[in-house]
């Protein structure tokens, strides 16, 4: 290809490339500053902040080198709310996996009052982390006899349950699950929805053709892998969005004086360590670096084993 | 002129941009512009006593020599945003603060106050006063004492044939046999009392967190006896757990979940209107043949932002409402709720004071008041706490849990020592 200049350009055909770049930084540009200082800026200071002692302050002079990564992956509380955080993954993923697939499942099959039903599925979706924990702590999930749950068990004879004060057994992870699963739920039924709707009708034809039971059979060998591409998205979504359990957690298990020991996400954990009032933001600092580490690690690890992003054959 | 759908979407994001700027230019930090004769920003945490804002608008309202705008913050975690704020320029001048803690004295955030208190030292309460001193130098003005204590039902206690609890055994004893299919015999707080005990256990038992002379102060076999009785509360199931309003609030008390309720002496006032004279207080009961009552007190102090372009204006402000003018002192701490002033002669002449459970109160906290130490460190106190909560509800071994404790408050007492 000959250089630019030897191009025969006529002046309309630069004027409109120059047009292009302009409304390229006219869209992006905003976007971008907004991301460099707003993501990319902390995220820096944050890695600048995590080599130093840098108690109550931003602009720390004393130079710790890796101390505060030391300090942090040798702290039990630390580890431990790293569990807590796989724990809740391997809770929530698969059962929001299933139960939206399987309300997709029944949504579709409807032949009247399907609008209806999707609507009201995806309804919580709308509805705020914040308001939601405080529903299910306050009126559903509280512990004494007039909650809503233990009226219910009440009818049965059944002592109180203080659900999220008991750890023997763990009842707080039936609040914090069922919380997330409400929420959550609708939002992915609907994306399997639309990928069940785009499974053309000739294959089911074909299957019955060839002499394939409806039901599980069909399920299995027909729906479950034409929906391949839906489900790996919905997966990778719901695990990022496991990374990110905070909301409910701390509305649901935060009082006055501070955080129980248990349940006690990464994100929960280091919001106290930096942000409370102790201000180790160095200690912090590191904490959410090893962190960003894992979620890097676990989603590249995700990505490639699920194949996402390849062409589909 | 027709418009096309770029030149809408243009007009549209230069618009967004635009508002995005003026919002950002008009963004009110609190600071009234900085410069000289804008206001001073004076923060507050939200008061659950009705009147209280009003009364400090009203305070600030009164002083004439520089505007004061007040700062009303709603949420639970105000110390959370009272601490990122210092870290910018666009922070109050003035605060009030649980606190202020070693770190933020020793990371220069906060102005030396000793002036301010030059005559009138001895006249606040030194319970309250010692937290707030570093090196022999003051960093926070005592607003008001806050303090808590046991609040029972006489009417359930005497139809349980039970008798105030003067040890912590009975205690235990009390809660067991108050508790029945309707009433819980004590409310701890919705986390079973790991959060609002905090080192009060150990005071019973006649120890500290952390010694006068810096250092720790727990590590005794009597504070693995002490607190593994605390468990034994929660495993017969006599503790009230998951009641809709925590044990700062008198609710529960007043609608009869429980018989007994550790809480603040603020909500005294909303007791006795709910329930006349069929209530009685009593000091966290000793434990121990060293034990004896304890009574936690702290305050809220006010204080003045290293940050601030303003100190000396600001630490004028501080000085004419908290140390001069005493009218207001006595109104903020009787009127609204019911708090003991932090100075003695004022505490001395309170009529609200000198009857009733309120004058128990009182005195409870003048003989039996013990304050968290400045040198029990935030990062101390949540690995106690977590170890209480942890012996508590999975029924952890105490001197194993402590032991833990023991060595995260030594590392945090190097620490400072080696800071300051």
């Amino acid at each position: 290809m000959p250089p630019a200049a030897l191009r025969p350009l006529t002046s309309n055909t630069t004027r409109r490339q120059r047009n292009r770049t302009l409304w390229f930084w006219v869209f992006v540009g905003p976007f971008a500053v907004g991301l460099a200082l707003f993501t990319y800026v902390p995220l820096g200071w944050s890695v600048f902040l995590s080599f130093f002692d840098a108690h109550n302050t931003v602009t720390p002079t004393d130079f710790t080198g890796f101390g505060n990564y030391r300090r942090i992956l040798s702290d039990p509380e630390f580890r431990s709310s790293l569990t807590t955080f796989a724990v809740f993954t391997a809770i929530i993923v698969p059962a929001t996996f299933a139960l939206s697939l399987a309300l997709a499942l029944a949504v579709n099959r409807l032949r009247w009052a399907q609008a209806f039903f999707r609507s009201v599925f995806f309804l919580p979706t709308a509805c705020s982390y914040v308001v939601a924990a405080l529903v299910w702590k306050m009126s559903i999930f509280n512990g004494v006899r007039f909650g809503l749950a233990n009226t219910v068990l009440g009818w049965f004879g059944a002592e109180p349950v203080a659900w999220l004060a008991t750890t023997q057994p763990p009842w707080y992870w039936l609040v914090i699950g069922t919380v997330r699963l409400w929420l959550q739920t609708g939002f992915y039924m609907i994306l399997f929805l639309a990928g069940l709707q785009r499974i053309p009708v000739r294959l089911y034809e074909a299957a019955a053709l060839d002499g394939a039971r409806p039901g599980w059979q069909t399920f299995r060998h027909i729906t479950f892998p034409a929906l391949r591409a839906t489900s790996v998205a919905v997966a990778l979504l719901l695990v990022i969005n496991a990374f990110q359990a905070f909301d409910e957690f701390f509305n649901l298990l935060s009082d006055a004086r501070g955080y129980p020991p248990y349940a006690r996400p990464p994100l929960v954990y280091l919001y106290y360590t930096a942000l409370g009032q102790g201000q180790d933001l160095g200690l912090g600092s590191a904490g959410a670096v090893v962190l960003a580490l894992v979620i890097a690690v676990v989603t590249v690890v995700q990505a490639r084993w699920s194949g996402l992003g390849r062409k589909e054959e | 002129m027709p418009i096309t759908r770029r030149r809408l979407l243009t007009a549209g994001g230069g618009l967004a941009l635009a508002g995005a700027t003026a919002a950002a230019c008009g963004s009110n930090t609190g600071r009234g512009g900085g410069g000289s004769g804008g206001s001073l920003s004076h923060w507050y945490h939200q008061y659950g006593e009705p009147g209280t804002e009003q009364a400090v608008r009203r305070y600030a309202a009164a002083y004439k020599k520089t505007r004061i705008s007040v700062q009303w913050r709603p949420g639970g975690n105000f110390d959370q945003q009272t601490a990122a704020a210092l870290l910018s320029g666009s922070g109050p001048d003035v605060f009030e603060v649980n606190g202020p803690t070693l770190d933020q004295i020793l990371g220069g955030q906060v102005v030396d106050l000793t002036d301010l208190l030059k005559d009138v030292k001895d006249d606040f309460q030194q319970a309250v006063l010692a937290p707030k001193t570093h090196d022999g130098r003051i960093w926070g003005i005592p607003q008001t004492v806050d303090t808590q204590l046991l609040y029972y039902r006489k009417s359930l206690l005497d139809k349980a044939g039970v008798r105030p609890p003067r040890t912590l055994d009975e205690l235990v004893d009390a809660a067991r046999r108050l508790t029945d299919r309707r009433t819980k015999g004590l409310f701890l707080g919705n986390d079973g009392g790991a959060g609002v005990l905090g080192a009060t256990p150990l005071h019973a038992a006649g120890l500290s967190p952390v010694t006068a002379d810096g250092k720790v102060g727990f590590d005794d076999p009597a504070a693995a006896r002490t607190l593994a009785k605390i468990r034994k509360l929660y495993e017969d199931k006599a503790l009230l757990l998951g009641a809709p309003a925590d044990w700062s609030d008198p609710s529960a008390f007043v609608q009869g979940l429980t018989a007994m309720q550790w809480s603040g002496l603020w909500a005294l006032p909303q007791i006795t209107k709910a329930l006349g004279d069929d209530v009685g207080v009593l000091p966290f009961p000793a434990d121990g043949p060293a034990g004896k009552p304890a009574v936690p007190v702290g305050a809220y102090a006010a204080a003045v932002s290293a940050r601030s372009d303003r100190k000396a204006e600001a630490k004028a402000y501080v000085r004419w409402l908290w140390v001069e003018q005493t009218g207001y002192q006595e109104d903020f701490a009787l009127s609204y709720g019911l708090h003991l002033p932090a100075r003695t002669s004022l505490a001395r002449k309170a009529d609200r004071l000198r009857q009733g459970p309120a004058a128990e109160a009182s005195r409870f906290a003048a003989e039996h008041g013990h304050a968290d130490p400045l040198l029990w460190t935030v990062a101390s106190k949540v690995a106690y706490q977590d170890a209480l909560s942890r012996i508590i509800k999975d029924g952890a071994d105490p001197e194993g849990q402590l032991k833990a404790v023991v060595r995260t408050t030594e590392a945090e007492l190097a620490r400072v020592r080696k800071r300051s």
